[in-house]
């Protein structure tokens, strides 16, 4: 247990020396500047466009980072070979990839947290209404970001990291898109593709359950046992993929 | 109980497709490094000492064979608390300060933070790196970076030290650190397992050997064991006075004959008919100069041992 709060700890280290949370600076200034070109539109519309926004945004950083950086926890320690050093420590391997992906995890939490809390202040000073369902919005964002990282690390276990960014990317793609996935399978006339995009839409994370962004922006909640659902699917999900790439990585030569 | 036991150590690499070949960079390795010994493990490049090592620390998975550290199997990651390792061409996170670095490793280690404290000014001293205690290792050379690699090796004061060619890119000075600082562990009873290619290193300061080739360890022992096991001892003859026909009859004795002049000089293979070539070169009027025994050197028999598996 203590080694992995150390890996943890190292990890977040690691992460705020590379500069990453810059990306808050960044996205201020997005924020800023869209809210002095909204300030033009009338209140309901202004509301609606500022959160749809400020959701999109934060979502956007937040998985861009989980990918990239999740990617970057593994890789760059088999490549630097650093990661000789601290497996000759009393770690195991599975303590390891723990530490690592909770050590992001609570960097991209926190991250999250400062990025909405930056976004809740542009509505407030912009003189709009806090919905609760943004709350309800931003906490299935961190699940999905969370659900990315696991994905991001367990192809990171036993591929380079450009491939491993091509397969996360394509996996989050897809991951929306899944129930467009059924619909052109159900139509399909070759049985190849058909059975493609099936085997598709059963592997992949159906990510579109954790998107509530649209109805969150204009207001309206989701019921708490959808939330609830929600979430639980995108944990399980996320614990299966570590679990998949601690099996992976136990077996690996360094 | 012995610091190091391994068995039977084998390491095949299967290729992705299964209709290439497989290769086999180590076959049944066995070796066994007492506790508060020295151990040089010698061996050309690519000979496997850094796959044995990296199977010592259970970053390799061996293909067969079983290894027993301190005690304990190899696969149990706790033993690893008692073990200093610095691994080959060693490459560390370059955005920690030298102070930083060993303090992460010490934790790591399972250090409380008070020993860590305590240990890392004391180890930076050690190394001679207090200077650069505030440095980011990006901008270390390649000597401190090494010495760097020693001082995250023995923060937790472990009992057993594997080191993977540690002199390897110091220079001569350098090197004679390394040699120091392994044999001040010795005298504090800690056991130094070891690797590299050059005989030098090995010579001055392990209580054993062995050398390992293409995989296979060819011999290990006492280096004085080996000498005197390997190497027929050689004895060196020179004498004035002797031409022609005299000494043809002494040649079938000798591994070879040197003749310039009046003065000749033969190598005898061994003890066995030294009388007999002194008293036929005394009786053809020979005046004898010098009797030399020669000692066989480990670099003789590494040569020997490797060219003969090449
Ligand atoms: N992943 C691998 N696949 C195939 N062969 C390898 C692999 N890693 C190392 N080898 C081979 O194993 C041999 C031993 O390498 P190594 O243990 O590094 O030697 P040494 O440390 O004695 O110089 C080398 O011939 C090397 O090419
Ligand atoms: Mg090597």
């Amino acid at each position: 247990m203590r080694s992995l709060v150390v890996v943890a700890g190292n990890t977040f280290k690691e992460t705020v020396r590379d500069k990453i949370l810059y990306n808050l600076v960044f996205f201020a200034i997005l924020l800023i500047g869209a809210s002095l070109l909204l300030g033009t539109l009338t209140m309901g519309e202004q509301s609606r466009i500022i959160n749809d926004l400020g959701l999109a945004a934060i979502n956007l950083v937040a998985v861009i980072i989980a990918i990239f950086v999740g990617i970057g926890l593994v890789t760059k320690e088999i490549d630097r070979r650093t990661i000789y050093t601290i497996l000759a420590r009393p770690i195991t391997r599975v303590q390891f990839i723990l530490g690592k992906y909770l050590g992001l995890a609570f960097i991209i939490a926190v991250n999250i947290a400062i990025m909405f809390t930056m976004f809740l202040g542009t509505v407030w000073v912009s003189g709009n209404v806090i919905y609760g369902s943004l709350f309800q919005a931003v906490e299935l964002i961190l699940v999905e970001t969370l659900l990315v990282m696991a994905i991001a690390m367990f192809f990171s276990t036993f591929s380079s990291s450009t491939l491993s960014a091509t397969m996360t990317i394509g996996v989050y793609v897809i991951g929306h898109l899944t129930s467009d996935l059924k619909a052109i399978a159900e139509k399909s006339h070759s049985q190849l593709t058909e059975a493609v995009l099936t085997a598709l839409y059963y592997v992949c994370p159906n990510l579109e359950l954790l998107n509530i962004k649209g109805q969150a922006a204009s207001g309206v909640l989701v019921e708490m046992g959808y939330q609830l659902t929600a979430t639980a699917y995108g944990v399980l999900y996320a614990g299966l993929l570590l679990t998949g790439a601690c099996l992976i990585f136990q077996r690996r030569d360094f | 109980m012995d610091a190091i036991v391994v068995d039977g150590l084998t390491k095949t690499y299967k290729p992705m497709w299964p209709w290439l070949k497989e290769t086999t960079v180590l076959s049944d390795v066995s070796l066994s490094v007492g506790q508060g010994e020295v151990f040089g493990f010698l061996g050309h490049n690519g000979a496997g000492k850094t796959t044995t090592m990296k199977m010592l620390m259970g970053l390799l998975r061996p293909t067969r064979g079983s290894i027993e550290l301190l005690g304990v199997s190899a696969d149990n990651v706790a033993v690893h608390a008692r073990i200093g390792y610095l691994p080959e061409a060693p490459y560390f996170y370059d955005y920690l300060t030298a102070e930083e670095f060993l303090r992460f490793y010490g934790r790591l280690a399972g250090l409380p933070c008070e020993t860590v404290h305590q240990r890392v000014p004391q180890l930076l001293d050690r190394v001679g790196l207090t200077e650069a205690r505030d440095r980011q290792l990006r901008k270390f050379s390649k000597g401190m970076l090494q010495r760097i690699g020693l001082a995250q090796a023995l923060i937790h004061d472990p009992e057993l030290i594997i080191l993977d060619e540690p002199m390897s890119g110091l220079d001569p000075i350098g090197r004679k650190e390394v040699r120091d600082l392994i044999l001040s562990l010795r005298d504090q009873g800690k056991t130094v397992f070891f690797s590299t290619h050059i005989v030098s290193d090995v010579e001055m300061i392990c209580d054993r050997v062995g050398i390992l080739a293409k995989g296979k360890m060819v011999t290990s022992g006492r280096i004085e064991d080996l000498v005197n096991e390997h190497v027929a001892q050689s004895v060196e003859v020179v004498c004035d006075g002797v031409v022609g026909d005299k000494l043809a009859e002494v040649k079938s004795k000798a591994i070879r004959i040197l003749q310039r002049g009046e003065r000749c000089l033969m190598i005898l293979p061994g003890q066995d008919h030294l009388e007999e070539v002194l008293s036929t070169l005394r009786h053809a009027g020979g005046k004898l100069v010098s009797v030399i025994p020669h000692k066989g050197s480990l670099e003789e028999i590494f040569l020997e041992q490797t060219n003969r598996r090449a």
